[in-house]
């Protein structure tokens, strides 16, 4: 490879007639970045999986190892300990902590939310993508402003407003402001894919004598499904992490704490609690996520970043 | 309209034509009757959603502002209506409250190191992982993992971690790294470090909840600038590469001009998302050492002081300062940015 001369067009600024030396400084530059990338992926991978791995490391170990050897990182199978799960899982009146009804509640949440919002969401992103009517663009924008908006200037208010009207306390108030916390992505994620859907389709239907909602269910609806996917999962996500609303609304009622409003509290007294325990409960609330994202991963993020890259 | 903002309108040269965006739908204007049955369609496809986002976003947003001039309480909550004896009362309280400052000048660190360091880590860690190798697209999964992990679990990991009794991180410091005491990362406000000679001190708590920020949010930019990257034709670099550019070069000259739209973008709605971050600040420290933002005493006020009016008056005032911020920065650099593509 000689170096160039025809430097016209080109952004860099080679400089045209200087001789490439053996060292040169693109030798030099391949070989300290194609260290340095190794290096920085080395670090990066620990620094990712380095706390997961230690969740569930300290999660299956008796509170007396943990103490004794802070600085561990592996255990020997001998002393491997699943008690703390046992303990996590089993209902209050076994002398457990009840992580089982936790869950449940989560998982009720979460699917009530999934489903809750799709039900809104997809005639509303195909309104978006495809029917023309008035305020349409204006809309966009005010799914856009609601998302960046900030839930804790919302989280007063909703509240005041549940405590007034009886529902705080209840699962149905938290799975209303959670449709309400989701349906501006999901509307985004939803009419980006609707966009990508040739509209023939739809009126080759039409013209067969499929209605408007036919048409939406029948042509566009299985067309769209691995978005629909995407977004039901990024709900399910969302749903089973949150936190801040679970915590104004749900914290006086033990039998309907989630997952991560159950985890919170046993932390907050964690002298009572051995950390293994809450450990293994802090995998508990983990597991299921990283399940999930990972059986879903290209989907996912596919779903997300999709339309990002084009511009 | 929403679809450009995540990429703050990138090069249009670049997209192959006919993909993604609306634009290629077009539509024989129709007769009258059928539009308006079009219209009407829409509107009734996308009422649902609208009444959900006007009931539980915007007016309790109208409703909080006008608690924000009222004296209301947790208990005396069951008088409150829109209609109240108005004061800024609340207002003078926020300003004159013990702090403040402090908050304000917390928050702003926080949201200003958190959105940079998470955006610089995601840009390294998407050129890292940028030529493919075995295994790579797990690694890419793994990179994710921090973001989409429930937050209370990882907080309460990283609080056992840095635990001065039996954390993780002060039993090798004090292994490998000769610390002669443990550092309380989480609960100890400032420590004095001396830098050839000079004093400096410096605010251990906030500077542990940025770290944690830029671990957990990283993964969002390595996303979104991952994907940006990929969408980068081969032939602009490989012509660079023909024509001597080195690797930097190529990044310089190639690769930034195409990642700074997403780049703006990305600072704006990880900064707009870091001000007003309230978990992982409240699960970490509780507010507590120097970190408490606004975020958090805005709960606190609701919560702690059992005073509406007051946590009101305090979420206003945080949508107000972001929106000031933001609207500088868009005032500052949106022009420009949109001059470029």
């Amino acid at each position: 490879m000689t170096t160039a001369t025809q430097t016209t067009r080109a952004a860099a600024p080679a400089r045209p007639g200087r001789r490439r030396r053996r060292f040169g400084r693109d030798s030099t530059e391949n070989a300290v970045f194609g260290i340095l990338r190794w290096l920085v992926i080395a670090v990066l991978v620990i620094a990712t999986a380095f706390p997961f791995y230690y969740m569930g490391f300290l999660s299956v170990q008796g509170i007396g190892d943990v103490l004794k050897s802070p600085g561990a990182l592996w255990l020997p199978f001998s002393r491997l300990n699943l008690g703390a799960y046992l303990t996590v899982l089993q209902p209050v009146e076994a002398k457990g902590e009840g992580f089982l009804g936790f869950m449940a509640n989560s998982a009720v949440l979460a699917v009530g939310t999934v489903v809750l919002t799709l039900l809104i969401t997809i005639p509303g992103a195909y309104a978006v993508s495809r029917l023309r009517f008035f305020g349409r663009r204006q809309i966009s924008a005010l799914f856009l402003a609601v998302y960046l908006f900030p839930s804790i200037l919302l989280a007063v208010p909703l509240f005041v407003f549940f405590t007034r009207i009886g529902l705080n306390g209840s699962l149905v108030a938290v799975l209303i402001v959670y449709v309400s916390q989701t349906v501006a992505v999901s509307i985004y994620m939803l009419r980006n894919y609707f966009d990508t859907i040739p509209i023939s389709l739809e009126e080759a239907a039409a013209l067969d004598g499929c209605s408007r909602l036919g048409t939406l269910f029948r042509v566009s609806l299985p067309l769209a499904m691995p978005s629909v996917l995407a977004n039901a999962l990024f709900v399910f996500m969302f749903a089973w992490n949150e936190f801040l609303f679970a915590l104004l609304f749900l914290i006086d009622d033990r039998s309907r704490w989630t997952v991560s409003l159950g985890l919170d509290e046993l932390t907050g007294n964690s002298i009572e609690i051995p950390t293994t325990v809450l450990m293994a409960a802090a995998v508990i609330t983990t597991i299921p996520i990283i399940v999930l994202f990972f059986v879903s991963e290209r989907l996912l993020t596919e779903g997300l970043t999709a339309g990002a890259e084009k511009g | 309209m929403t679809k450009n903002t995540l990429t703050g309108g990138t090069n249009h040269v670049l997209v192959p034509p006919g993909t993604g965006s609306s634009g290629g739908r077009s539509r024989r204007p129709g007769r009258g009757s059928l539009r308006r049955s079009e219209a009407r369609a829409g509107m009734a496809l996308i009422a649902p959603t609208v009444v959900v986002v006007v009931v539980v976003v915007v007016l309790p947003i109208v409703w909080s502002i006008s608690m924000a001039f009222q004296k209301v309480r947790l208990l005396n909550l069951r008088t409150v209506g829109i209609f109240g004896d108005y004061t800024l009362q609340n207002f003078v309280n926020v300003f004159t409250a013990p702090g403040f400052v402090t908050t304000l000048l917390a928050t702003l660190t926080y949201s200003v190191l958190g959105t940079g360091f998470s955006i610089g880590v995601g840009l390294v860690a998407s050129l890292a992982l940028r030529k493919r190798f075995r295994g790579r697209g797990f690694v890419r999964a793994l990179m994710l993992l921090p973001y989409v992990a429930p937050v209370v679990a990882v907080t309460f990991v990283w609080q056992i971690m840095l635990s001065p009794d039996f954390g993780f991180v002060d039993y090798w410091g004090q292994k490998l790294f000769g610390w002669t005491k443990p550092i309380a990362f989480l609960s100890q406000q400032t420590a004095h470090v001396s830098i050839f000679g000079v004093n400096v001190a410096v605010p251990i708590a906030l500077l542990s909840v940025i770290a944690f920020e830029t671990w957990r949010q990283f993964p969002f930019a390595f996303l979104f600038l991952t994907a940006r990257i990929q969408a980068i034709p081969d032939s602009l670099e490989e012509a660079a590469r023909v024509d001597g550019a080195t690797i930097s070069q190529r990044f310089r000259y190639i690769i930034w001009p195409q990642l700074l739209p997403t780049i703006a973008v990305l600072a704006v709605l990880r900064f707009i998302w870091t001000f007003t971050k309230f978990d992982d600040i409240y699960l970490l420290t509780g507010g507590g050492a120097g970190t408490e933002v606004i975020s958090v005493r805005v709960y606190n006020f609701l919560i702690g002081n059992g005073d509406i009016g007051l946590a009101s008056a305090q979420a206003v005032i945080l949508a107000v300062v972001l929106a000031l911020l933001v609207g500088i920065y868009l005032w500052r650099f949106g022009p420009k940015e949109e001059g470029v593509s």
